[in-house]
């Protein structure tokens, strides 16, 4: 069921991606950009987490779920260290997204010669 | 008289410009998107049930696993033939994420690695970061005096 959840929301939120890709004439950053801020503003007022608990990987896999760790880390650490922790625990959370995709890009330009 | 020959040729341009097929563009997005996503909870269900993971920070591994799969993906050229086909469906999703920043870091791999690999890794998903993180900074700033304020 969970499955059934994933692929109905994983999919709308790419579906909202190409409206505005198509709609609005936007490239592609500019769609990513503004679904990262969504996903972050729903952090804001708590409702992404719901989220993830229904739809699990159809929250967590779309980029809106970026936003969103990055929100969350960032409210841990100012839990414990009031405003400072705003700016030191913002990647707390993110790391695994970003990190991975650098050391797999290195690995990549290592391995894979660009074509053409 | 320069104007009237830009308008001109926007009008021409348009009128030659390719109608997009939106409704098929959306449907081909949001099946191959959930189908990511599908992809995204198996992986997620096998961490679960090996390693101790929850519900909440199963999202990690998950990320990171279907990063790597881009990578090998990108690496044959297999992702740059779908994201033709899917549009949103592969950019939205994290592994659209993947697939920027690993292109990027090997088209500029005959530059060298400091000057090709290391400084165009973040052309195209710099943005993304930038305005996740700065967008995450006010949001948690405004809750954080909220909560400090008493407000919530």
């Amino acid at each position: 069921m969970v499955f059934l959840w994933a692929f109905l929301v994983g999919g709308t939120i790419c579906l909202i991606g190409q409206l505005i890709m198509d709609l609005f004439n936007k490239t592609p950053g500019f769609t990513l950009s503004l679904l990262v801020v969504a996903g972050a503003v729903l952090d804001g007022f708590g409702l992404y987490e719901p989220l993830i608990d229904f739809a699990g990987a159809g929250a967590t896999v779309p980029i809106t779920s970026f936003g969103n760790s990055l929100v969350h880390g960032a409210l841990q650490e100012a839990e414990k260290s009031g405003f400072i922790g705003v700016a030191t625990g913002m990647f707390e959370v993110t790391s695994s997204g970003i990190s991975s995709a650098i050391i797999f890009a290195m690995i990549g330009a290592l391995l894979f010669k660009p074509k053409g | 008289m320069l104007n009237t020959d830009k308008q001109q040729y926007s009008q021409l341009a348009t009128k030659h410009e390719k109608k997009r097929p939106i409704l098929l563009n959306c449907v081909r997005a949001f099946i191959i998107g959930g189908l990511i996503c599908v992809v995204g909870q198996g992986i997620s269900f096998f961490y679960m049930f090996y390693f101790d993971f929850t519900e909440q920070t199963v999202g990690d591994p998950t990320v990171a696993t279907l990063i790597f799969i881009t990578m090998l993906l990108t690496g044959f050229g297999i992702y740059d033939k779908w994201a033709q086909f899917a549009g949103a469906g592969t950019a939205v999703p994290v592994t659209g994420f993947g697939n920027a920043v690993i292109s990027a870091a090997m088209e500029h791999r005959s530059e060298g690695f400091v000057q090709g690999v290391g400084a165009n890794m973040f052309k195209l998903a710099g943005s993304v970061i930038l305005f996740g993180v700065f967008s995450a900074f006010i949001i948690a700033l405004i809750k954080t005096s909220l909560i400090q304020l008493g407000v919530i």
